[in-house]
């Protein structure tokens, strides 16, 4: 399993696109907490859960101001397929070009295997990796640890 | 089905707000995080009914709302319907109806059923049109995420998640060997 990139680390910096033609960083979110959420692959089974609940979880995160950013290998034509068929309403981010290179960087990526860990990143509004954690491949990580990460981090810090 | 290494427990314990069936002072309680639309909630319904009959005075009961909404539309106003029944005092009556009918589950359907069992069921409409019972749905919900509910059925034994299977044998063997270790307690 990869070490994820610990608590007080900055988090690095990445543009990947979300969309034909459209592209999504990191820096754009500055100010508020962004939740990144690398997953191996769109459709199987597991990870289909994972977003899903991730999904229906979406109006507690906002609770919080935060963003969540789904971030896998696939292609944003795949992903596009793939949050049209569950009814995301969250980006999912193509990792695509070079492969896997922002998974690498967070520490998040199976070499062996090509594709990214179920690893989950809580990040600051200033940019600080706040939490991680990579759960076992096949299961579902939930978001009971996401949720404890920004009410902490809310804690800490006064929102404006 | 999805397990997990960390032990989840409730976050929200078991309390007056709660819709149980059983003693309150039960060894063992059961509490199942679901949803009226979901296929496997559907499934473990006559499991739980079994499970009931089995172990008696010894179990008490408890069910929550985990609505998925997004891939069940008519979820959240099950939910709701079964809420606005226990506030009419008909909560077990309306939550055994939903569950048998669960291919049945429009605004329309979710009325005549409370006119069925004979509620107040143009109050039952009202109810679900303001939304009066969502929050108490949301916050179930909420405690389910908390408490590490992936998705539905989730089961907690004694407040702590239940990751085995929850076939009829093995939640009776799982709520049984915890009725046992309560038993060997002392103090309890």
């Amino acid at each position: 399993m990869a070490t994820p990139l610990p608590a007080g680390t900055p988090a690095p910096d990445f543009a990947l696109s979300s969309a034909p033609g459209q592209t999504v960083s990191l820096a754009d979110f500055r100010g508020r907490p962004v939740i990144l959420a690398f997953y191996p692959a769109d459709w199987s089974p597991v990870c289909g859960d994972q977003m899903a609940l991730y999904n229906e979880v979406l109006p507690e995160f906002e609770r919080y101001h935060a963003q969540l950013l789904g971030v896998s290998v696939d292609s944003v034509w795949c992903h596009t397929a793939f949050a049209r068929d569950r009814k995301l309403h969250f980006p999912l981010l193509a990792d695509f070009e070079p492969k896997g290179a922002v998974s690498r960087r967070y520490g998040a990526y199976r070499p062996g295997d090509g594709f990214s860990e179920r690893a989950l990143f809580v990040i600051d509004g200033e940019g600080i990796i706040r939490w991680s954690y990579v759960s076992p491949i096949d299961v579902n990580p939930g978001a009971d640890g996401i949720l404890r990460a920004l009410e902490a981090l809310t804690g800490a810090s006064t929102p404006a | 089905m999805s397990r997990r290494a960390a032990t989840a427990a409730l976050t929200l314990p078991v309390g007056e707000r709660d819709h149980a069936q059983g003693p309150g002072d039960a060894p063992v309680t059961l509490v199942e995080y679901g949803d009226y639309e979901c296929p496997h909630c559907g499934r473990a319904y006559p499991i739980v009914k079994q499970i009931r009959q089995r172990l008696g005075r010894s179990l008490r009961f408890v069910f929550r709302n985990f609505p998925l909404r997004e891939s069940h539309p008519h979820a959240q106003h099950a939910a709701e319907a079964a809420e606005a029944a226990g506030a009419q005092g008909k909560f077990w009556e309306m939550h055994d109806r939903l569950f048998e009918r669960q291919f049945a589950l429009d605004d329309d359907d979710l009325i005549e059923y409370a006119g069925d069992l004979g509620l107040d069921a143009p109050r039952l409409r009202r109810e679900l049109d303001a939304g009066s019972h969502a929050p108490r749905v949301r916050e179930d919900f909420r405690s389910g995420v908390t408490s590490g509910v992936n998705g539905t059925p989730t089961f907690f034994i004694n407040g702590v998640r239940h990751d085995g299977s929850w076939e009829l044998e093995a939640l009776v063997a799982a709520l049984e060997r915890t009725a046992a270790e309560a038993a060997a307690r002392p103090g309890r």
